[in-house]
């Protein structure tokens, strides 16, 4: 079987998922792992189907760009849950299920009495994942919350922003904070799967948004959890207790790039003398004479005589405005390739869809293309996460339009 | 006691740093086995976070790195000099033993070791493998070295961080770190789930750089369906939404030394109730088209409310309101003095045999049955060679201590 015909890892797992905005990803990404996810929605539509951007700007729910993404691969279903029958249908659905996800308001599937505690005692094999906010019983369960509160509550926005404090700390793009709450879903999902192979009980799993946060902050949760101190942000770099030195560039066309961790060794030392002469750039920056004494070095430098030792902080300050210079000179692509081929990490700072269409990227068949065959043509997604020939992740087909697989309802009465 | 969760998988772990240890990190806190191999001779740092800040009092060394401690919590560690080829044959017999071998080595140093996944077929035909590095093991950039603000960059991450005809803010911390190490750890479990249903072993080659770029989808097809790129004027503005579309919503000055609010309008309800409180009075803000058009002045209008108050004092009176709001927290905020993060048990004290009680991050998410379980630190250097050698292998006592005089352990 061509591995692009291979069931994936989730293959037989049969995932009910209530549509919401913080549960779509760990939906789109357990149904890119194989499993059959069929996401529930009101007859009307998910308000998300409500969210831009569309295609072509033509505000419709079968074209949110949004719904597009996040439910690739699912199928979907129409259900009033305020409606006895359907809660009905839903019960009959969920009886069906390995895994319900939802990312209700703690306390409403109670009220309609078709949550976990109410169903549990038909299913004791069925994993109910719950992703809230803050969790399903803490003291702030019932605030009201959106991607902005979460990653500002939960600690990335500390972290973000510029060396100037004037100026906001930022959050990051993506919706980031749901996607990690959904991340952490995910693997809920698979380690009760795989505790359930081993006792056949299912369980109910309580994800915290907030919690999340909290704990992918690295040095904004350690460095205080450890040392008692609070790092403070800084522009493109990491929030740190003590300043770091720039590691940005603005190449000639226009794209910024990551210079990364300055040379220390005799031969990276080389290898950026080498590179300066052979741009010709080598009369052009003053300090050429430190990055040759830098070539000849015995040992690496060693950060902690940065500063003390006159020699060493002339060479090493000269090797990070050598890197830098070297950016302004060239094209930004240029700049990541040339270093890298050299053997020094560096970054060329992307914009999301210039990604898609990298060299290494598409020979990694990262973008993939997806059929719409109700539009008449195919459309470039994000691919997957890995690649794992026995299993694949990919995206089956477009996501569901309104009702579209009513059908699996009609099957359970 | 331990997570019983996942306490039938063994895990013969390379992992290091953030983007690999973190994987195992989840695995070893729902009580799977996580075997760390470490070498000897350079003290196991090859993970440089072993000897690197931040420090519990004024102690160094490889015993003393506080971010090794809480990356690898729950975790064996054992000693193999694979330099030996009795080295080689130890680590041959615990691969025998184990569900799936893991590393984020740079692409191909397994495979120098000796240990590449045709010699891990050999010694245990379905032998789960998973690699993690910064652009994976196929393409024209596997040997390009990363770290998690490089991954940030090349990925898309980075440039959606910042404000219009600024450089890039990018994330303050290595982001993709921690999610190179969960999606590695999902790549891991789903490479299990599938050997449990079908018997079969496999390599799964991780790639942060894609795991990263799978988590900026709706920009991506803004770009691939409408033509519109996120770079070009007036973008990014991350404080704003991108999708969906909602105004005000951003991050305000308060009252204080770098004082923040974060609060938004998800719909004319909620801006109806901001314009109450804050009593602004403008026509224009009435709809959200005219929010967008105006949001500049929108911002300045919230900005004369906001600046004069308390962060945490101005949310909770907009939550009185139904509307999302929440001061930007410090580290002290949310570490020490929040009341949701202790009431889950969001930082639990690990004992770890040098640093002592030190507190940790926890998971966020609690299990009813088989909850996660973090109460041993980080391996010492070779901390379990006995339980491993001795009490999985069967190595006596005498055998390790002439393995020790040999310098494989």
């Amino acid at each position: 079987m061509a591995a692009n015909e291979l069931p994936g890892a989730l293959a037989g797992i049969r995932v009910v998922e209530l549509a919401g905005e913080a549960s779509a990803y760990a939906g789109l990404l357990l149904a890119g792992m194989g499993a059959e996810v069929v996401v529930v929605e009101p007859s009307d539509g998910h308000h998300t189907r409500g969210f831009d951007p569309f295609l072509n700007d033509e505000p419709d729910p079968e074209r949110s760009l949004w719904w597009w993404h996040y439910n690739a691969s699912k199928l979907g279903v129409t259900l009033d849950l305020g409606k006895e029958d359907d809660r009905d249908r839903f019960r009959s659905l969920v009886a069906t299920a390995d895994v319900v996800l939802e990312s209700e308001r703690p306390g409403r599937l109670a009220d309609l009495g078709i949550d976990h505690d109410t169903l549990r005692a038909d299913h004791p094999e069925l994993i109910w994942v719950s992703l809230t906010p803050f969790g399903r019983s803490g003291p702030r369960s019932q605030e009201e919350s959106i991607d902005l509160t979460v990653l500002a509550a939960g600690g990335p926005v500390w972290s973000c922003g510029y060396d100037d404090h004037a100026i906001p700390p930022q959050r990051g793009g993506g919706n980031q904070g749901y996607q990690t709450g959904s991340i952490f879903a995910v693997l809920s999902v698979q380690t009760a799967l795989l505790a359930r192979d081993r006792t056949g009980q299912g369980q109910f799993v309580d994800v915290n948004m907030h919690a999340a946060a909290n704990v992918t902050t690295e040095f904004g949760s350690v460095q205080w959890l450890v040392a008692g101190d609070e790092v403070q942000r800084q522009t493109g770099r990491h929030a740190a207790v003590e300043p770091t030195t720039f590691t940005r560039a603005l190449s000639v066309d226009g794209i910024d790039v990551n210079t990364g961790f300055p040379p220390r060794s005799a031969r990276d030392f080389s290898v950026v003398v080498e590179w300066m002469e052979s741009l010709g750039l080598r009369d052009q920056f003053e300090e050429f004479f430190f990055l040759e004494m830098g070539a000849q070095l015995e040992e690496d430098l060693h950060l902690s005589q940065v500063g003390q030792d006159p020699e060493v902080t002339a060479m090493f300050g000269a090797a990070r405005e050598a890197v830098r210079f070297i950016a302004q000179n060239i094209t930004a692509y240029e700049f990541f390739i040339g270093a890298q081929e050299r053997g020094l990490a560096v970054g060329i700072i992307y914009s999301p869809e210039e990604v898609l269409a990298d060299p290494h990227f598409k020979e990694r068949g990262f973008p993939v293309e997806v059929e719409h065959e109700d539009l008449g043509r195919s459309f470039t997604y994000v691919g997957a996460p890995y690649i794992a020939p026995k299993s694949p992740y990919r995206i089956r087909h477009r996501a569901p339009h309104v009702g579209e697989h009513n059908q699996i309802l009609e099957a359970l009465s | 006691m331990k997570s019983e969760a996942l306490s039938h998988i063994r895990i013969c772990d390379f992992t290091g740093q953030l983007a690999g240890a973190g994987a195992t990190r989840w695995m070893a806190a729902f009580g799977a086995e996580i075997i760390r191999i470490e070498d000897p001779v350079r003290l196991g740092k090859w993970d440089v976070l072993r000897g690197t800040s931040p420090f519990v009092d004024e102690r160094r060394g490889h015993e003393f790195g506080g971010c090794f401690n809480n990356h690898n919590v729950e975790k064996l560690g054992i000693t193999l000099n694979l330099r030996t080829e009795r080295g080689k044959e130890l680590l041959t017999e615990i691969i025998a033993v184990s569900d799936a071998v893991t590393e984020n080595f740079a692409a191909g140093v397994l495979e120098r070791l000796g240990f590449g996944y045709d010699r891990l077929k050999e010694i245990k035909p379905d032998i789960l493998y998973v690699s993690n590095c910064g652009f994976g093991h196929v393409g024209p950039y596997r040997k390009y070295k990363t770290w998690g603000p490089i991954v940030q960059a090349c990925c898309g991450l980075t440039f959606t961080s910042g404000l219009p005809d600024m450089p890039s803010a990018g994330w303050g911390y290595s982001y993709m770190d921690h999610h190179g190490g969960n999606f590695m750890a999902m790549a891991i479990m789903a490479g299990l789930i599938h050997r449990s249903r079908t018997g079969e072993g496999q390599w799964i080659d991780m790639s942060c750089t894609d795991a990263g770029a799978t988590m900026l989808g709706p920009a991506v097809l803004d770009y691939t369906a409408n033509g519109r790129p996120l770079r070009r004027d007036g973008m990014p503005n991350s404080n704003r939404s991108q999708f969906p579309a909602m105004a005000p919503h951003g991050i305000y000055e308060a009252d204080g030394h770098d004082s923040w609010l974060a609060l938004a309008a998800r719909d004319d309800r909620d801006w109806n109730a901001i314009a109450g409180l804050m009593a602004i009075d403008d026509r224009r803000f009435d709809d959200l088209a005219g929010r967008l058009a105006y949001e500049d002045e929108l911002d300045d209008a919230v900005r004369r409310w906001t600046s004069a108050l308390d962060r945490f004092e101005a949310a909770a009176e907009l939550q009185t309101l139904g509307v999302p709001a929440a001061g930007v927290a410090k580290p002290v905020d949310r570490i020490d003095n929040d009341p949701n993060t202790e009431a889950w048990g969001l930082w639990p004290t690990v004992t770890h045999g040098e640093m002592g009680r030190v507190r940790v991050d926890g998971i966020p998410a609690h299990f009813s049955e088989t909850d996660w379980v973090l109460e041993c630190g980080g391996p010492l250097l070779g901390q379990h060679n006995r339980q491993i050698l001795g009490g999985l292998l069967g190595y006596s006592d005498a055998d390790l201590a002439d393995l020790a005089a040999e310098g494989v352990i």
